[in-house]
């Protein structure tokens, strides 16, 4: 333990902790911008400077350890004086336009405008210029907008370990960008979102499909479909002032109604439809001899991930399509024959917490008859954005139910949005499947958390089954090593790009704290333990669904409606 | 024809990023886009930031030099002595800006601080001539003596 003061108050502090921390520790807070929890602090913005009682200059608290009999003052007209200048610095570098920004009233730089007082302009010179980049399906890049704080690079390189942009050039000319500042659908970026969670201003934004599916909705002849992930009901609360991890699926239903969806389906459904599939060619590749780990093809971002860098392993990816896919494909064949509806009429709308899934929809081999099997994308975001345009006021609404068959779940279904449970969901059916009973424990906990490779050995049978969950994609690369070399003993591995899963994905609501992420994760747990049904092969829908259509699980129709394939791009992002 | 430089590092060496780029610019006089590449996949490091570090340093360039290489001091003697207008002249003269090179190859304008020919201030320096106390007037005619000169020492250098 160490013994310091600040401003005052006598701090007993552990060793190693630096200033900022101590000080928060004890209700002080302090401004940051470059500094990000849990990385390495680079000092690199000075917002966060102190003084220290026999230093000459100001010291970042991010950066500088405590030592013991240390005197910091965090607030003084000195350093008061510090902030305000580097805000300052700051916004003339900036463009002004707050009122038309997408981050209005979100933005970090205008709350330390705002907590510094800045009122005039006080330094008029050249300000940087560059264009947006608008080439990726997913985001958009606008360099003009960026304070350089490095937390996307950072996250970007230290987390999630793709490095798609880092810093350029230097001095005014410093620009965060691709290599040769080409486009990002061109680079190593897989779009999953996590850099825009960090980007203190909207220099790094998901693009908008607010307006196509506007218009889609005012078009008389389209029949405007809705549906939603499961980790946006446990996020969307966030927005409204509602505690942290509020399950909000009753108004968000009564919310698309009202905007104008005809129905309102839950991807949970598809959810389920996924584990059916899933958990059968896992069954299929164990009794048969098929390439071995199998992996989930859940996440958008993590099959853009092993096309572009790692294709040797796409055999071993299920060929599932993903959830929302599997719905919409749904929708435009068995939906629309048994409701009568041109399936080219029907205009799918998934609000996901994702922005890689706007990209995935994009994709030629997720349609049929040139008819994409989701239209549109809307990230938990948006659709605030939407509902503010819409006059609905999400706080006032009435519950109401999705609608059927398509919007019927079971618990399984609910854990898909974070880290290990599209897992837990296969496992309980694959169970039944293999053993023809049910499982009794339904809650795996070593593959529940935040770590970053979690791995079980679960007895189903005679059958040993080896398994590992992949939570973000920079803890990927081992574990593909393995694969690649042979050596790997599991059986089946999960991977989910974000760090958490879809609850933490790029498209949810902008948050600096990974406490919030874990509330949410609660919310959707106990989605599943309130369920009536918590295993995808009791789902009576489902189960209607393959009597009705596709006859049984990884039948030949259902090869063709709920599965796809996967490309080795790596001559295309390579060279 | 980069590939040899790669004989005397160890891989997925960071530290080796600079002298590999120091390398490679020796060889071709400019660092191209498939060998930045190819030394992001040989120290593991990822092309963003190989990027990020040929940008960063003065040292390195991404575009093939001209034949004839302007360079003009901006050193505060110079700047007193209006080199800001010789650059501007320059400039507009050759159709580029600073750091470029003309379309067809003939020439490449850098700024540099200090030549330290102050004495004879403004002062570009073409290849390895001097040109002192030049006025704005005197470029057309520097230009001409250097559009039909044979190829330089530094164009040599990169066949």
């Amino acid at each position: 333990m160490v013994q310091l003061t600040i401003n005052g108050i006598k701090v007993n502090a552990e060793e190693g902790m630096t200033v900022l921390e101590a000080a928060k520790s004890v209700g002080i807070s302090i401004p940051t911008l470059c500094h990000l929890k849990n990385l390495d602090p680079t000092g690199a913005c000075r917002i966060c400077v102190v003084e220290i009682e026999g230093f000459k200059g100001l010291t970042p608290s991010c950066a500088y350890p405590v030592t013991e009999g240390m005197v910091v003052t965090t607030d003084s007209p000195r350093v008061r004086k510090a902030r305000k200048t580097i805000v300052e610095l700051l916004i003339e570098n900036h463009p002004q336009d707050c009122l038309i920004c997408v981050r209005n009233k979100n933005c970090e730089l205008q709350d330390l405008s705002e907590q510094y007082g800045v009122r005039e302009h006080r330094y008029v010179g050249e300000t940087k210029c560059h264009a947006i980049d608008i080439s990726s399906a997913s985001m958009e890049r606008d360099p003009a907008k960026c304070i350089l704080c490095g937390r996307c690079v950072r996250v970007c390189h230290e987390v999630q370990k793709i490095g798609a942009i880092d810093f350029t050039k230097r001095g005014f000319t410093s620009i965060v960008t691709t290599p040769y500042n080409k486009g990002l659908n061109v680079s190593d970026c897989i779009l999953c979102g996590q850099c825009i969670l960090v980007c203190p201003t909207a220099a790094l934004r998901e693009k908008s499909s607010i307006k196509e599916v506007a218009n889609a909705l005012y078009d008389r002849k389209k029949y405007c479909i809705a549906q939603v992930a499961p980790a946006v009901r446990a996020s969307l609360g966030e927005e409204y002032n509602m505690p942290l991890g509020t399950d909000v699926t009753g108004l968000l239903v009564t919310g698309l109604r009202r905007l104008g969806f005809k129905k309102v389906f839950d991807t949970n459904f598809a959810a389920d439809l996924t584990i059916m599939e899933e958990a059968t060619e896992l069954i299929n590749r164990i009794q048969n001899g098929g390439s071995l780990p199998m992996f989930t093809s859940c996440c958008p971002g993590w099959i853009k991930y092993v096309e572009m860098n790692r294709p040797e392993v796409l055999d071993h990816i299920s060929t599932c399509k993903s959830p929302h896919e599997m719905e919409g494909a749904v929708l435009k064949s068995y939906y629309a024959k048994k409701m009568g509806i041109d399936p080219a009429d029907i205009y799918v709308v998934s609000i996901m917490p994702c922005t890689v899934k706007k990209y995935e929809s994009n994709r030629a081999e997720l349609s049929a008859d040139a008819m994409p099997d989701v239209d549109a994308v809307l990230t938990t975001r948006e659709l605030v954005r939407f509902f503010k345009t819409a006059g609905i006021d999400f706080n006032d609404l009435p519950e109401s139910e999705f609608d059927n068959p398509l919007g019927e779940s079971t618990g399984a279904a609910a854990i898909f949005g974070t880290s290990g449970g599209v897992m837990e969901a296969a496992l309980r059916t694959a169970y039944f499947k293999i053993t023809g009973t049910e499982l009794e424990h339904l809650e795996f906990e070593e593959i529940r958390g935040m770590a970053g490779i979690k791995e079980a050995t679960v007895k189903i049978g005679d059958l040993d089954v080896s398994i590992a969950v992949v939570n973000g994609i920079g803890n990927v690369g081992p574990i593909l090593d393995e694969v690649q070399n042979g050596t790997s003993k599991h059986h089946f591995i999960e991977v989910m790009a974000c760090p958490g899963g879809c609850i933490n994905g790029g498209g949810q609501p902008i948050h600096q704290k990974p406490e919030k992420v874990a509330k949410r994760v609660k919310a959707l747990y106990k989605i599943d333990e309130n369920a009536k049904t918590r295993r995808s092969h009791e789902n009576e829908s489902v189960i209607t669904l393959y009597r009705e259509f596709f006859g049984e699980p990884n039948s030949h129709k259902a090869h063709e409606i709920l599965h796809t394939e996967y490309f080795d791009k790596r001559k295309i992002f390579k060279n | 024809m980069h590939s040899k430089i790669f004989e005397s590092y160890q891989p997925n060496d960071r530290s080796a990023l600079i002298p590999l780029l120091q390398d490679v610019q020796n060889i071709y006089g400019y660092l191209p886009e498939n060998a930045l590449r190819d030394i992001s996949d040989f120290v593991k490091v990822p092309l963003s930031r190989v990027y990020g570090v040929a940008t960063f340093y003065n040292q390195f360039r991404l575009t093939p030099l001209g034949e004839n290489i302007i360079r003009v001091c901006r050193g505060t003697a110079c700047h007193v002595k209006n080199s800001a207008n010789i650059l501007f002249a320059l400039e507009t003269e050759l159709g580029i800006t600073a750091g470029q090179t003309t379309r067809d190859k003939k020439f490449t304008l850098e700024v540099v601080n200090c030549i330290g020919a102050c004495s004879i201030a403004p002062v570009i320096l073409v290849n390895d001539d001097y040109h002192g106390r030049i006025t704005v007037k005197d470029i057309p005619k520097i230009l001409k003596k250097y559009q039909t000169v044979k190829k330089t020492e530094t164009a040599e250098v990169m066949k």
